[in-house]
């Protein structure tokens, strides 16, 4: 908030803030419009050096590849922008992938091994919100972190020994392994997903509620808005979107796996943290958090086809995401100047 | 300002609140009247922002009574207390920088349909929220850059004229403004003070904390003085009994 001194100094140099006006909003624009330039950017740099890369099926592969982070990404982002953490969605997904495939010892449909996978990431998502919410926990990186541990252990335990359980129903295979239209299947989950959290958060109250949440819980909670219920869903959608991941990525190999989404919740972090969103919370925009998805995607793909080992792959996405977290500082330092320049406008 | 012949919107009779070892009301009692700005005095910790947040439902008393037009005011919660008519601006002012004006206006009460939904599932009525936003800030001729943009990227003084337009749109009883001028320059304090003045005209209680004795002075039709959780003076604040007040605030009356 601008203060007094603030309104003060932006007086005499009222002309120089008048005209720096256009150059912080443009440079705010620009900011906002980022990641989707950083990936393109990327794309040309890869394509001239590897001309595989372009190639459609090197394309589709590299969606569906990107598909699991996407998904989980999803949820993840949605925790974020209430200032929250969800460290268990890799566990939580394998544990979801165990339950499938005990699941599918069972039974043969799909839609009972689909729906315990789901149900196994929703619950594990509601332990994580009433933890938190409830059990006035100061911050869901414990309560995320714990159930990270718990959600390996069980899956390890569950799946008896084994690494891998083999098997999936044809349907869910059909789901995570084949294409359609040229596009892989799990391409169109992405979507379908994606588009209904952007329904949910962008034409509905509850959505509204979750950026209000997000900028400022305290007077969130001043304005009677239900902060708990609020704090509560997300944890339970992005449990939710790890149940999704689990189908998703169990369809792909044909199988589940206790070892499954290891540092997903990193990928995923990374993800919508490159996107754009804000630790501080309350900002974030869907589109970009999916294009921070595409872009761990494509700079695995890319060091894969160049053939760069998968340490410098992690070094690379560790460097990007200090590039956006400098850029969401520098946000807010071109907000402040905006500021002094309304508060230089004013007078 | 004359109100004394018409019964209180607000009374608060004989408030108290604990936080443990800090008693913060001890059994305070203050009506507030249609048409009239009262101000409420009193030190750094005197309790002002507690007996307040207690009006508006943030905090419950441990004991007595706040009756709104004579009936026990339903504050049990903030939800509740806007919707029995009472409107507050926070020292904090509760807007939320990631928003836009209309969105921190409608915030926690969302124009949406359809009505038989639960409130979080119901669709949000943008154009609405827009329109009447801007409808407001018009009649009070809060003048802003741009209505789509994220308040954080507004001055201080913009920020605090939306806080209290805000207040004004949705009033029916009471607003309660705590420091709405403490982070502001000259120039955006009067127009903060031109809206208190605004607010009073169209018949609403006015409650102001302030530390500024000028502003009480110019203001206030009646001044209540708390210390250290009493309530130790009320008096009609003037030029005359300018001193009086400051005595009363800092405990050095006779
Ligand atoms: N939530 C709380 N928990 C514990 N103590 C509190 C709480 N809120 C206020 N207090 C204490 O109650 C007393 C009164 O505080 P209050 O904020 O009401 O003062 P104030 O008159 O608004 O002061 P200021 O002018 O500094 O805003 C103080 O001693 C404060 O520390
Ligand atoms: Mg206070």
């Amino acid at each position: 908030m601008a203060n007094q001194s603030d309104v003060a100094t932006a007086a005499p140099e009222g002309d120089r803030a008048r005209g720096g006006g256009s150059a912080v909003s443009l440079a705010l624009r620009l900011l906002g419009v980022g990641p989707l330039l950083i990936l393109i950017a990327l794309a040309v740099a890869i394509s001239l050096l590897t001309p595989n890369f372009l190639k459609p099926a090197n394309l589709s592969n590299i969606l569906a590849q990107s598909a699991v982070i996407a998904v989980v990404a999803i949820g993840q982002h949605l925790v974020i922008l209430t200032r929250g953490i969800d460290l268990s969605v890799g566990a939580n997904l394998a544990l979801a992938t165990v339950m499938g495939g005990l699941m599918f010892r069972v039974t043969d449909s799909p839609t009972l091994v689909i729906l315990a996978m789901l149900a196994a990431g929703t619950v594990v998502g509601a332990v994580n919100g009433l933890f938190y919410v409830f059990g006035r926990l100061p911050h869901p990186f414990i309560i995320t972190l714990a159930t990270l541990s718990i959600c390996k252990g069980l899956a390890l335990e569950l799946s008896i020994g084994h690494t891998t359980m083999r098997g999936m129903p044809d349907a869910i295979t059909f789901i995570g392994g084949a294409s359609s239209f040229g596009f892989p299947n799990s391409f169109f989950v992405v979507f379908g997903v994606a588009t209904i959290v952007l329904v949910l958060t962008k034409t509905m109250v509850w959505g509204r509620w979750i950026y209000a949440v997000g900028g400022d819980p305290e007077s969130a909670r001043e304005l009677g808005i239900p902060v708990k219920g609020v704090l509560l869903s997300t944890y339970m959608i992005s449990g939710l979107c790890a149940g999704i991941g689990a189908v998703v990525l169990s369809g792909r190999t044909g199988a589940s796996s206790p070892l499954y989404g290891n540092l997903l919740e990193l990928d995923t972090i990374a993800a919508v943290i490159i996107g754009g969103a804000s630790f501080l919370g309350g900002r974030g925009n869907l589109g970009h958090a999916l294009i921070g998805a595409l872009m761990i995607g494509v700079i695995r793909n890319a060091l894969n086809l160049m053939n760069v080992n998968v340490f410098f792959q992690m070094i690379a996405i560790g460097v990007i995401i200090v590039a956006a977290v400098e850029a969401d500082v520098l946000r807010n330092y071109l907000e402040k100047r905006a500021r002094t320049i309304q508060a230089a406008k004013t007078q | 300002m004359t109100a004394a012949a018409t019964p209180p919107v607000l009374t608060v009779r004989n408030a108290q609140k604990r936080f443990g070892a800090v008693h913060a009301l001890k059994n305070v009692s203050l009506e507030a009247y249609r048409g009239e700005v009262l101000a409420l005095l009193g030190d750094n910790g005197a309790g002002k922002s507690t007996l307040v947040k207690c009006i508006s439902g943030v905090h419950a008393l441990d004991e007595g009574e706040i009756l709104l037009d004579g009936e026990a005011a339903p504050v049990h919660s903030p939800a509740a207390a806007r919707r029995a008519g009472i409107e507050t601006v926070y020292q904090d002012l509760a807007l939320f920088d990631n928003l836009t004006p209309a969105e921190n206006f409608y915030c926690g009460r969302e124009i949406a349909w359809p009505r038989w939904l639960p409130r979080g599932l119901r669709f949000l009525d943008r154009r609405a929220m827009n329109r009447d936003t801007a409808a407001v800030l018009e009649r009070l001729r809060v003048k802003l850059p741009k209505l789509d943009a994220p308040v954080a990227l507004m001055s201080g003084g913009q920020r605090q004229a939306i806080a209290v337009a805000r207040a004004t749109v949705f009033a029916r009883k009471l607003v309660i403004l705590d420091e709405p001028t403490a982070a502001l320059g000259l120039r955006e304090s009067r127009k903060v003070l031109d809206l208190i003045v605004q607010l009073r005209a169209e018949g609403n209680a006015v409650i102001v904390i302030t530390h500024n004795m000028e502003q009480v002075v110019e203001l206030a039709d009646r001044a209540v003085v708390l210390r250290q959780g009493r309530k130790v003076g009320e008096l009609r604040p003037s030029r005359a009994s300018q001193q009086e007040l400051v005595s009363m605030i800092v405990g050095a009356e006779g």
